[in-house]
């Protein structure tokens, strides 16, 4: 019996994509560039002791005290230990594949939530980036993106945007149906009916769905440490391939730390936009 | 003319609609159209007009098509044939613009869990409908205060819709009805989810309001005494069809077939007024602890000219004279058995009304009402009884008087009555 050749056929694609796309791809890799850029100029910018501050002072207002002291001892350990630069890096590739993911995700939920074709089409897409192995996204993003930052961000971000999408879609789906009827029976029209009643109704699912997409984006930002993209991963995995027990345990506290206050700064966000609904 | 006017309106619901009217056209049933074509028929054929400011309300059981009938009004469900007519323009062939705009000034929906916004506060939620119009800031503030003021809710402006009750909560959806200054109020089973008490004082305020701001309401509910009390003209529907259009007198008196009838007649076995239902508290004084001094204090106390004697069982005694405990107070007697009335009438609680009517025209005395266990219960007069009977020939029937026995009763018990007058 012949083999059925998907791999091969995958192959072809991904070639066929990297032969005639380049423009494309050349054009995605400035947008992401720019952006991650940016924002690392900007967080590299204050002198470090100024940054755990804000970090902390950010901790306190979203959370309280405990968040705040964890955040200050947690981010001056980092420091401690040599990691700050790694580290902000790290965070840099989280915001640039979060924001990228929350701008492609919401749209996605939004049209999912409204259109069943849509909804029955993304249902298996999703399925299947969720399932599919995080090393797999690699491959595609190295063929396109060589290695490096971009083709990071770039896997990171494809890999954290099902949460976003389906957690959206769930929320705008979750509205009652009386609050549905209500707003378009008082004539709202369909971008009224969209952002005044839909969207703040289902703003704290949405906010779970942010909490998700940046968790998995920063455990797919470490094992994009493989592909060159820097920051923590790439101590992680110098860590690994060099047996070197010490800096790879260091490098997972910080990632742990970093983990923690992300999670928290955004759950608190999502609640605090529950008790306002 | 008719404000609304509602002509051979369908939903069918389910794929490819049309195919379904030739099979109607030949008479097979709903069952046998869901069979064959997998679509379920929400509407079949309703026609109604609804005069303005007419209360009309859409009574029906649950899968009647009521909630259907009422969405398809303002379209928030598309019907699938049919002409909705208001002041002669036809919703059916409104392009977007135009359905928006009826939406906003014409037409304005009460809904059953309320559908409040819970990230707006109250008076935000009120201006929903005028802020989608386009209108500014000041004014819809202006007017949703206005509004919110018009339901009894002010000082609550800046409550949040799950700080409030159930109660409070549809008072907020009626107000932010109210609030765009529409003619029609579409009202979808509004009082449903609310307990009895609250539900009864909301119909009340219903009424009130419909009295000063004479609105055109459209009001669905599956309660036949909700329907009764505040619809000017009821239409009953059974499986999408509209079976019966008539004032409540019409539906009560003359049932157009089986299923009305069943409905009406389920409401008047359960609000056949009994003696309990109109009885009022009677003074008493408990012998032998209480002798004519307490009696006299007692009376005096109540300003009546009688009391009733009962004993620590409270089992009934009789009735005491004012005239006979001062006598027996001057004796100095202690006890005031001996000058007790029995020459009265009882009756247990259970007893219809109507039956009571030639004993309270003969009795010098209220009846009183005992239960099993001679214990008083209370006590009807005349008064009460010719009430609710006079309202009953009025009337007609006997479940619409109860409002009025119900109200006299009231106005009774407010009055002290001297029953040596009666």
């Amino acid at each position: 019996m012949t083999k059925i050749e998907i791999g091969n056929a995958f192959e072809s694609v991904i070639e066929w994509l990297t032969d005639n796309g380049d423009f494309i791809f050349d054009g995605i890799v400035i947008a992401v560039e720019s952006v991650l850029d940016l924002l690392k100029t900007i967080l590299h910018f204050p002198p470090n002791w100024v940054l755990i501050l804000l970090f902390g002072l950010l901790a306190w207002r979203v959370s309280g005290k405990g968040l705040a002291v964890f955040s200050l001892l947690g981010f001056f350990l980092i420091q401690n230990l040599g990691f700050w630069e790694p580290t902000i890096d790290t965070l840099a590739l989280v915001i640039t594949s979060v924001l990228i993911a929350l701008l492609i995700g919401i749209p996605l939920g939004i049209w999912s939530a409204k259109s069943e074709t849509v909804n029955r089409v993304m249902r298996p897409m999703l399925d299947f980036m969720q399932t599919l192995p995080a090393f797999v996204y690699l491959i595609p993003a190295v063929l396109f993106f060589q290695l490096g930052e971009v083709p990071g961000v770039i896997a990171t971000l494809i890999f954290s945007l099902p949460p976003c999408v389906r957690f959206t879609s769930l929320g705008i789906r979750q509205v009652p149906d009386d609050i549905h009827d209500a707003a378009i029976s008082f004539g709202s029209n369909p971008r009224q009916l969209l952002f005044k009643a839909e969207l703040p109704v289902a703003l704290p699912t949405l906010m779970a769905g942010v909490n998700q997409t940046i968790m998995l984006a920063l455990s797919m930002v470490v094992i994009c440490g493989m592909i060159g993209a820097g920051g923590l991963g790439n101590e992680v995995l110098k860590g690994i391939t060099q047996m070197k027990i010490d800096l790879g345990f260091e490098a997972g506290i910080c990632i742990v730390i970093l983990a923690i206050f992300l999670d928290r700064i955004t759950q608190e966000l999502g609640k605090t936009a529950e008790t306002s609904s | 003319m008719a404000l609304l006017n509602i002509k051979g309106l369908y939903k069918i619901f389910g794929s490819d609609p049309e195919r379904v009217f030739p099979l109607l056209e030949k008479g097979l049933s709903k069952a046998e159209i869901l069979d064959k074509t997998g679509c379920t028929i929400g509407i079949n054929n309703a026609s109604f007009q609804i005069e303005r400011k007419e209360v009309f309300v859409i009574m029906g059981l649950s899968g009647s098509g009521k909630s259907t009938v009422i969405r398809c009004l303002n379209r928030l469900i598309e019907p699938t044939r049919g002409v909705i007519e208001i002041d002669g323009d036809d919703v059916m062939k409104m392009d977007d613009a135009a359905l928006l705009e009826c939406r906003r000034k014409t037409m304005s929906m009460v809904f059953q869990h309320f559908g409040l916004l819970p990230q707006r506060s109250v008076v935000r939620n009120v201006e929903y409908g005028l802020e989608v119009a386009g209108v500014d800031k000041e004014t819809r503030h202006e007017k949703a205060v206005a509004s919110l003021e018009l339901v009894g809710l002010k000082g609550y402006e800046d409550s949040f819709p799950s700080e409030l009750s159930g109660g409070m909560q549809q008072r907020v959806g009626l107000a932010r009805a109210l609030a765009s200054d529409s003619e029609i109020l579409l009202m979808d089973e509004a009082f449903s989810a609310l307990d009895p008490l609250i539900r009864a004082n909301m119909q009340d305020e219903l009424l009130e309001l419909q009295a000063t701001m004479h609105k055109t309401i459209v009001f669905i509910t599956h309660d036949l005494d909700e329907a009764l009390k505040i619809g000017d003209r009821i239409a009953i529907m059974k499986d999408g069809e509209v079976v019966q259009i008539g004032t409540p007198e019409e539906i009560l008196s003359e049932p157009a077939d089986d299923y009305v009838k069943a409905f009406v007649e389920k409401v008047d076995k359960s609000k056949v007024i009994t003696a309990a239902s109109v009885m009022r508290k009677p003074q008493t004084i408990t012998i032998p602890k209480d002798g004519p001094h307490m009696a006299v204090r007692a009376m005096e106390r109540a300003g009546s000219s009688s009391i009733f004697v009962v004993d620590r069982n409270r089992q009934f005694q009789g009735l005491l004279l004012i005239d006979d405990a001062v006598r027996l107070e001057r004796e100095n007697a202690k006890d005031v058995r001996s000058a007790l009335h029995t020459e009265l009438f009882v009756a247990d609680p259970d007893t219809p009304v109507a039956d009571l009517l030639s004993r309270a025209m003969t009795a010098k005395y209220p009846i009183s009402i005992l239960d099993d266990q001679q214990r008083l219960r209370g006590i009807v007069d005349r008064a009460t009884v010719l009430a609710e009977v006079l309202g009953e020939d009025h009337e007609d029937t006997a479940t619409v008087s109860l409002e009025a026995v119900l109200s006299d009763s009231q106005q009774i018990s407010l009055e002290e009555t001297d029953y040596d007058e009666n």
